[in-house]
């Protein structure tokens, strides 16, 4: 990874106390333009607070977070509008809206800019669709007659509808099969490359860590612990480290990493 | 002949040295991107016009002057051998691109200058003439009209078969449970008698309490002008504990109760906990809408008679302040002047209105489908409906018992 690229996001010195409950102390990390990012760790460890609190959700009880150059809590409310539109998420369940179709849920950020006339919005709406590999015909289904990978191929269509610079993905293989998971793998992968995205993902699938992820972020003691390629990462002797990533299942997916078919693109 | 290679580059040459000028500028109001969108004309050599994109024309980049952007393109675009100059972009995006292809008629324009990494933006984009197969708007209203018609009537018919489906199924369930006492749902019957009677009487009592007031002050007025002041207490005993208690409990538990139980059923079917019941080997007709039913079929007549009660207390506290009838004389009437059948009406009112509610709002729960839109909807229907058929049983009740009591 080319170490001269920006940083998009910057965590700086987060605490996040919920009650005497501490789930961050002094938490430092940050993503760099380009990359895929990903944040793993226990159960409770507060991955996803943490991923709210970057998406301005959820606030931390101290520390600062910039986004793209802008420390997020000097923002005003229009100032914060315009800085989210550099940014998509991929909820877990996909959150989609239950009464719009898939194409008007495709097309709700860009008709919400409010000046893009009716045809060019449903033309893009319908060209993310095919982006994200739907077709035309599924623009007029409702999310509720929709299956669960494509409820998340819909939801990124969404997440991807102002081509932002970074997309946020919450758990993106979570309740998939194996087979979809993987052709899900491959198409943020492929979107990846094609629109320049900066990802920042939350996974327990160690098999999307292992074929995404550049970087891989550990939250373990209310901190990162270390945020480098998984190959470092697993050099590292720490006890969440050994028994995440080196029993069983880890070592499995691990064991994809030296077979020359397996696709761990650029670390 | 050059081939189109060259002549590309002789385009591209003599686009590089024209002397551009500035034709639309515009703010960059968003300094997260880059330099702002802007089109730029210039002659060539030929005679024909140039046009130059320059800046950011991503989504965000385009947002504040679209519109007039997309003017100015099919403005030019409907010039003849004009050239447009796309190697000067900073940053473009499929929005971007989707705005020239349509500008552009959906195809590349003959002359065009553009870095072949650009080109990719438009692969996606469909060519050819547009809505090709856009279904032909159907003429006929009035047999369409008729068809609404029809739809509406099955869609009615549908659900009253629903119901009348609903009733038959809960009917089976208390023999069922009548062969099986110890099935009995006790718990979530009193849990219901509780929160669609315990939790609704503060309601009611300010509400009975002001219509009893409001119904004394009208009625004693107008009974003053005939000096009949006295009469004051057979018309609110008679109104009271026979119509309004009954009526105003049941449309204020079927705007509370009603509504909370289709909800929750709604809730709990998208979420296929009724589902999970039944395979768990609870029945939930019998769990869930057969202790609904009962529970306010118990609890319907106790708080109607709860609202009575109260209304008459409030009629007749306004009754001693604005027509000087004592407390003693109204308690020592009532009894007198309003027959005892009038107690019992009152109370088979409850019953029946209970039975309603509770029936009319399991019947939307179980219909709600799966998006949010259809459970606001459900439940709107729910109390809706419940209401109107509260009116319409109370109607048949009026003429059922012209006779008894008065």
């Amino acid at each position: 990874m080319n170490s001269a690229q920006p940083t998009v996001i910057k965590l700086s010195g987060i605490t996040t106390r919920f009650g005497q409950n501490v789930v961050h102390r002094n938490l430092e990390l940050s993503v760099v333009q380009g990359e895929i990012l990903c944040i793993v760790g226990g159960s409770g460890s507060g991955k996803t607070t943490l991923l709210r609190e970057m998406l301005g959700l959820d606030h931390p009880t101290a520390g600062r977070i910039e986004v793209l150059g802008k420390a997020l809590s000097e923002l005003g409310s229009e100032e914060l509008i315009a800085l989210r539109r550099h940014s998509g998420v991929l909820f877990q369940r996909g959150a989609l809206f239950s009464a719009l179709t898939v194409a008007e849920n495709v097309a709700l950020p860009l008709r919400e800019l409010r000046t893009f006339d009716e045809a060019l919005i449903r033309e893009t709406a319908l060209l993310r669709l095919e982006m994200v590999g739907l077709s035309r015909a599924d623009g007029s289904k409702m999310p509720a007659e929709l299956s669960g990978g494509m409820i998340k191929r819909v939801a990124l269509a969404r997440a991807l509808a102002l081509e932002p610079r970074i997309v946020f993905l919450d758990e993106p293989t979570a309740g998939l099969d194996p087979e979809s998971s993987e052709t899900f793998v491959e198409l943020i992968r492929e979107l990846h490359r094609e629109l320049q995205l900066s990802v920042v993902m939350v996974t327990h699938d160690l098999d999307t860590l292992v074929a995404l992820s550049d970087r891989i972020a550990v939250l373990a003691d209310q901190r990162v612990i270390v945020a480098a390629p998984i190959q470092q990462v697993v050099e590292l002797a720490h006890p969440f480290i050994q028994t995440y990533f080196l029993t069983g299942r880890g070592r499995r997916a691990l064991s994809a990493l030296n077979s020359p078919t397996a696709g761990i693109a650029n670390c | 002949m050059a081939t189109d290679r060259e002549k590309a580059f002789i385009l591209l040459i003599c686009i590089q040295i024209l002397p551009w000028n500035n034709h639309v500028s515009t703010r960059a109001e968003d300094s997260t991107s880059g330099n702002p969108a802007d089109l730029q004309v210039a002659s060539l050599p030929d005679g024909a016009q140039a046009v130059a994109l320059t800046g950011d024309w991503s989504t965000l980049g385009l947002m504040q002057r679209v519109r007039r952007f997309n003017r100015e393109l099919l403005s030019f675009a409907a010039r003849p051998r004009i050239c447009w100059d796309l190697s000067r972009l900073d940053k473009l995006d499929h929005t971007g691109a989707l705005l020239l292809w349509h500008a552009w008629g959906r195809n590349f324009p003959e002359r065009l200058v553009i870095l072949a990494a650009l080109r990719e933006y438009f692969a996606r984009l469909p060519s050819g003439s547009p809505n090709a197969a856009e279904p032909s708007q159907p003429r006929r209203r009035l047999a369409q009209l008729i068809v609404r018609l029809g739809h509406g009537v099955l869609g009615w018919l549908e659900q009253l078969r629903q119901v009348v489906q609903l009733i038959g199924r809960l009917l089976l369930d208390v023999i069922d449970l009548a062969r099986h006492p110890r099935r009995w749902p006790s718990r979530e019957i009193s849990a219901g008698v509780y929160r669609a009677g315990a939790q609704a009487l503060g309601i009611l009592a300010l509400v009975g309490f002001l219509i009893g007031v409001v119904l004394s002050y009208l009625s004693g007025d107008q009974l003053r002008r005939f000096g009949a002041e006295m009469y004051v207490v057979n018309l609110l005993g008679l109104a009271c504990v026979r119509e309004l208690g009954p009526l105003l409990a049941a449309i204020l538990v079927a705007g509370r109760s009603g509504s909370s139980i289709t909800a929750q059923l709604g809730v709990m079917r998208l979420n296929e906990e009724l589902d999970a019941l039944t395979t768990i080997g609870v029945p939930y007709t019998q769990r869930l809408i057969l202790a609904k039913v009962i529970a306010l079929a118990l609890s319907q007549p106790l708080v109607g008679l709860w609202t009575s009660a109260i209304a008459l207390l409030g009629g007749m506290v306004a009754a001693h302040l604005s027509l000087g009838v004592g407390y003693y004389y109204f308690l020592d009437a009532v009894p007198k002047v309003v027959p005892i059948a009038n107690y019992w009406i009152g109370l088979g009112k409850g019953v029946v209105f209970g039975v309603i509610i509770a029936l009319v709002a399991c019947h939307f729960g179980l219909r709600v489908k799966p998006n949010t839109e259809s459970l606001g909807a459900g439940t709107t229907s729910s109390v809706v409906v419940a209401i109107s058929s509260v009116l319409v049983a109370d109607a048949i009740f009026a003429v059922l018992f012209s006779h008894v009591g008065m």
